[in-house]
């Protein structure tokens, strides 16, 4: 390894951005040294649309400055690139698969309606944002339990987190985040008592806790999108900031 | 032990399409079954309900009793598994990355704004044509001069969106967009796939596709 960092790795990202998180989070369990560079993820910067040019977003990796895109991607290439270290996909295609399915899940379907409570007005729209939430809960729920593709594993990828605990794990904390600023509740340990112990165990992991920032800065940082959001635009308005 | 590779899937989904040409590369044999009996899109089989309880969609693989969903996640499983033949995916990771990068954007892109331009009118189509054509030259920019999106080898990223190219006729017909005109290297590209057979005993006739999006569109009175 060269000591000037021979693994030649930028990771451009914003501090609160979950998809950042996970790329970090990656690299500490590959055991991977990089350089991290602070970016502004609604004002990207000239770095940024250089090697994003069709999306504009983060997290970007550059690898010997070519750019990896796409944190769900990135995870797959750390692997592929460095096949002899600690993998984060399974080796069973049937099981990749799974990862893979349920990594899509957090990303079309529960991130977008954790960010639809967040964004909710008082009422109906609220607790029907909240069921949604609760919809997609029990789903993965299952799938920890008897007969499901993870049934009685402490984390998705097994006895060690993998690629899967990665992408559900840099996200769910905005759960916690969220049933406080909007005074929901989203993970019942009664209703979810299998997620609940994951999502506890996840955040114990060493290498979880050094990446991802204090509760009460991400409370802070919550709280102060959510009076931008009511306060600039009105209470009821529909343009909302969404909290990716 | 013989396998037992089954597809359930519909006939004129782009999704569906996708595993059937990557199946066909490959030359697995497998069992094909329709869902969605007389497009009633209620008629679900029960074996696709208890394959893809999540989404209750196709297309679905069911590999010696396992089920598979989701066409991209299908066609990086039948890479997995069958690794001999054809390489669907480059072996390079950076040329990988690339390929599942601009597979994600053909999935998240192509179907949703295609089916904005035939299915709305005004001025929200014409928004829609607009932001096809932007899309499809993004791809035809990374297509660039190569044979096919990954180079000289057919793979992911051509898979994920040749099936669309059947949708081109439809494209013009209800929305007014000439893809031979907007982007004709995407378009030459499209004519190389179908000259694999893969492609050409997979992709309905252009017409054929028109035909079923006007019948979609009486049955759910859009017009």
């Amino acid at each position: 390894m060269d000591p000037a960092g021979g693994f030649d790795l930028e990771l451009l990202g914003s501090w609160a951005d979950s998809h950042t998180h996970r790329v970090q989070l990656a690299l500490k369990l590959k055991g991977l040294p990089f350089e991290y560079r602070e970016e502004d993820s609604l004002r990207p910067s000239a770095a940024v649309l250089l090697h994003n040019p069709v999306y504009g977003s983060l997290p970007v990796l550059l690898h010997r400055g070519r750019a990896l895109l796409h944190s769900v991607v990135i995870l797959q290439y750390l692997d592929e690139a460095w096949p002899s270290g600690r993998l984060l996909l399974p080796s069973d295609p049937c099981d990749r698969a799974a990862v893979r399915f349920w990594s899509h899940f957090a990303d079309d379907k529960l991130a977008p309606s954790v960010a639809a409570v967040f964004s909710s007005c008082p009422g109906d729209g609220r607790k029907a944002a909240v069921d949604q939430v609760h919809q997609n809960l029990k789903l993965l729920e299952r799938e920890l339990g008897g007969g499901g593709a993870f049934e009685g594993r402490r984390f998705f990828g097994g006895d060690e987190i993998g690629l899967l605990d990665v992408v559900l794990g840099c996200g769910s904390y905005w759960l916690a985040v969220f049933e406080e600023v909007m005074e929901v509740k989203l993970v019942d340990p009664e209703a979810f008592p299998r997620f609940h112990a994951w999502l506890r165990d996840f955040e114990e992991q060493r290498e979880v806790k050094e990446t991802i920032p204090p509760i009460d800065k991400l409370l802070e940082y919550a709280t102060a999108v959510r009076q931008m959001m009511l306060g600039g635009t009105g209470a009821d308005d529909d343009n909302v900031v969404a909290v990716n | 032990m013989a396998e037992v590779v089954v597809l359930l899937d519909l006939w004129v989904s782009p999704f569906g399409q996708r595993c059937r040409i990557a199946l066909a590369e490959k030359g697995v044999a497998y069992e094909y079954k329709e869902e969605y009996k007389e497009e009633d899109w209620t008629n679900k089989s029960p074996l696709l309900l208890q394959s893809n309880p999540v989404h209750k969609k196709v297309p679905v693989l069911i590999h010696d009793g396992k089920p598979v969903c989701e066409s991209l996640i299908i066609v990086q499983y039948i890479y997995e598994v069958w690794s001999d033949g054809a390489p669907l995916l480059p072996a390079d990771p950076y040329a990988r990355a690339q390929a599942r990068f601009w597979g994600d954007f053909v999935d998240k892109k192509i179907y949703e704004c295609g089916t904005r331009l035939w299915k709305l009118k005004g001025e929200a189509q014409q928004e829609a044509k607009k932001e096809l054509i932007e899309i499809l030259k993004l791809l035809q920019a990374e297509l660039g001069d190569k044979k096919y999106f990954g180079g000289d080898a057919f793979g992911y990223v051509d898979i994920a969106l040749v099936p669309f190219c059947a949708w081109f006729y439809t494209y013009k017909a209800c929305g007014g967009l000439s893809v031979e005109a907007e982007v004709p290297k995407l378009a030459a590209w499209g004519r190389r796939c179908m000259e694999r057979e893969s492609v050409a005993k997979t992709l309905y006739d252009p017409l054929k596709v028109y035909e079923f999006v006007c019948h979609l569109k009486k049955k759910y009175g859009i017009e």
